[in-house]
């Protein structure tokens, strides 16, 4: 179990109390209408899926309820930060 | 390539086993092949053994980055079933639940396939609405599935509580008969055994590190750890590490790898008789021929290659197996460990080939690929020897994330719908 900093309430809380959100920063298309499938394919479905670095959206759903994001090491897992929604990528 | 037989049993017996052959002999990379698959897990063993024995390329290598079975092959809950929703589904199951009758004689090795049943419990109004649903379109595609009774299950499976007080109550369940388990480890060794004697080689603990494109865009060979081998055809069957493998080759596979748990039990005497699925509790158990319970739970929530077991996991599972089997609340549980299964978008699997010319996949089999292994391996030798799809695997092909033909399998394992 993630041992995860909710960077809202400024505390290390056990996972349990978090979801899991998928990969950050995938902006939402401004004009949809306009996008071709291929553009689409690439929104909703291709991730990065790395070995190492990920940024990725956590809620702490039985907590503050915020959104915010994280940089884990997928192979050790280690949280190297978390940030809130809206901050620039680190 | 010596046959078991009662006979060459009984005579090596006599010799102290001293005189067996190796089964597939660690033999160093030739600089080129006609095929190259890489991964050594079941699926890929099993696509290199159909490349030689049905399909007739028999220079063929099997690469592979750790030992032969190491991954998903050695770590799933060995669980055989065909009784998905959607006709594309239950033909490429069912192809596979086809091969594995009779694959222990063919390979001339012992797999252990058991149909016992595969019996899924419905605890809700809505499971026995769908799993009735199931059986009818299964039993329309010509694959054997039926409706219990909560009594007709626990008569099938006497471990069950199915008192209408339950935590879960059991409303009923639906079983396929031609379902059960195999032994895991012996498919890939009976593949690897079988693929060897036919010519294969198979080359452990060389690690893929590249994949080489010539001018023209198709494949030249792929760059490893121990050298450039060269081949106009490459098969990609790495389960979890797919998406990386594809990345070398310049390729974004819609994928994601998550940690998938499973835990067995202290090996005790025969208790279980068949297999039981729990989906809308996320667990499924069976006991193996050893004495163990061997027992699935969910992913991880969170993508990762980790391949650690999570202990909140295993505890909301075990405490639903508590309640659907009470019998199991002082069964000592033994070892908990994930292995890394790359899921996509629509729980269907990747079968086919890919926009790089000479690159095919067998991927995205995300949490039930094992019950799949001889019909994957079958069907990716096909498409390597074919340059096209069969009819079976064609519907699962990478364009459908574009156009929008999704395969959106509800009845995939261990996988909340």
């Amino acid at each position: 179990m993630l041992l995860i900093h909710c960077p809202y309430c400024d505390e290390d809380r056990a996972e349990v109390e978090f979801v899991y959100g998928g990969e950050a920063h995938i902006a939402r298309p401004l004009d949809p209408s306009a996008l071709d499938d291929t553009q689409w394919e690439s929104y909703l479905y291709l991730r990065r899926n790395p070995r190492g670095r990920h940024h990725e959206r956590w809620r702490h759903t039985y907590g503050c309820g915020r959104f915010f994001n994280a940089v884990r090491d997928t192979v050790s897992d280690v949280i190297e930060t978390t940030y809130k929604a809206g901050e620039a990528r680190r | 390539m010596r046959r078991f037989s009662a006979f060459s049993l009984f005579a090596e017996a006599l010799r102290g086993h001293q005189d067996w052959p190796e089964h597939w002999p660690d033999k160093p990379p030739k600089s080129s092949y006609d095929a190259i698959i890489v991964g050594a897990g079941g699926h890929g063993l099993g696509a290199a053994y159909y490349l030689a024995s049905r399909y007739g390329i028999r220079n063929v290598a099997v690469i592979e980055k750790g030992w032969l079975g190491g991954g998903n092959t050695g770590r799933n809950t060995t669980i055989i079933r065909s009784n998905y929703l959607y006709d594309e589904s239950a033909h490429l199951y069912d192809h596979a639940v086809k091969l594995w009758d009779g694959l222990s004689q063919e390979l001339n090795f012992n797999v252990m396939y058991s149909k016992r049943g595969v019996l899924m419990l419905a605890h809700n109004v809505h499971d026995v609405q769908s799993f009735k649903r199931h059986i009818h379109a299964n039993r329309l595609n010509g694959v054997d599935n039926e409706w219990l009774s909560a009594e007709e299950c626990r008569e099938y499976c006497p471990p069950l509580d199915i008192s209408p007080n339950a935590r879960h109550p059991v409303l009923g369940g639906a079983l396929q008969r031609r379902g059960g388990t195999a032994r895991h480890d012996s498919v890939a060794w009976g593949y690897a055994r079988a693929a060897a004697a036919l010519g294969v080689d198979i080359i452990q603990n060389c690690a893929v590190t590249g994949i080489r494109r010539g001018v023209d865009g198709a494949v030249q060979g792929v760059e490893t750890e121990r050298g450039f081998i060269a081949a106009k055809k490459i098969g990609v069957s790495a389960a979890g590490s797919s998406s990386l493998v594809m990345k070398m080759a310049g390729l974004e596979f819609p994928l994601e790898s998550y940690p998938l748990q499973a835990l067995v039990s202290e090996p005790v005497k025969p208790i279980f008789p068949c297999v039981v699925m729990s989906n809308s509790v996320h667990a499924y158990i069976s006991q193996s021929d050893k004495g163990e319970l061997v027992i699935g739970a969910g992913t991880d929530q969170y993508t990762s290659y980790s391949q650690r077991g999570a202990l909140h996991i295993i505890e909301h599972n075990l405490a639903a197996i508590c309640e659907i089997f009470p019998i199991f609340t002082r069964m000592r549980m033994l070892r908990n460990w994930g292995g890394i299964v790359d899921v996509t978008p629509d729980r269907s699997p990747i079968l086919g080939k890919t926009p790089v010319p000479g690159l095919y996949v067998n991927c995205g089999w995300g949490t039930g690929g094992f019950k799949a292994t001889p019909g994957a391996g079958d069907l990716l030798a096909y498409t390597i020897a074919h340059d096209a799809p069969h009819a079976i695997n064609a519907p699962f092909n990478l364009d459908r994330f574009r156009n929008g033909a999704l395969i959106d399998e509800a009845a995939a394992a261990a996988v909340a719908h």
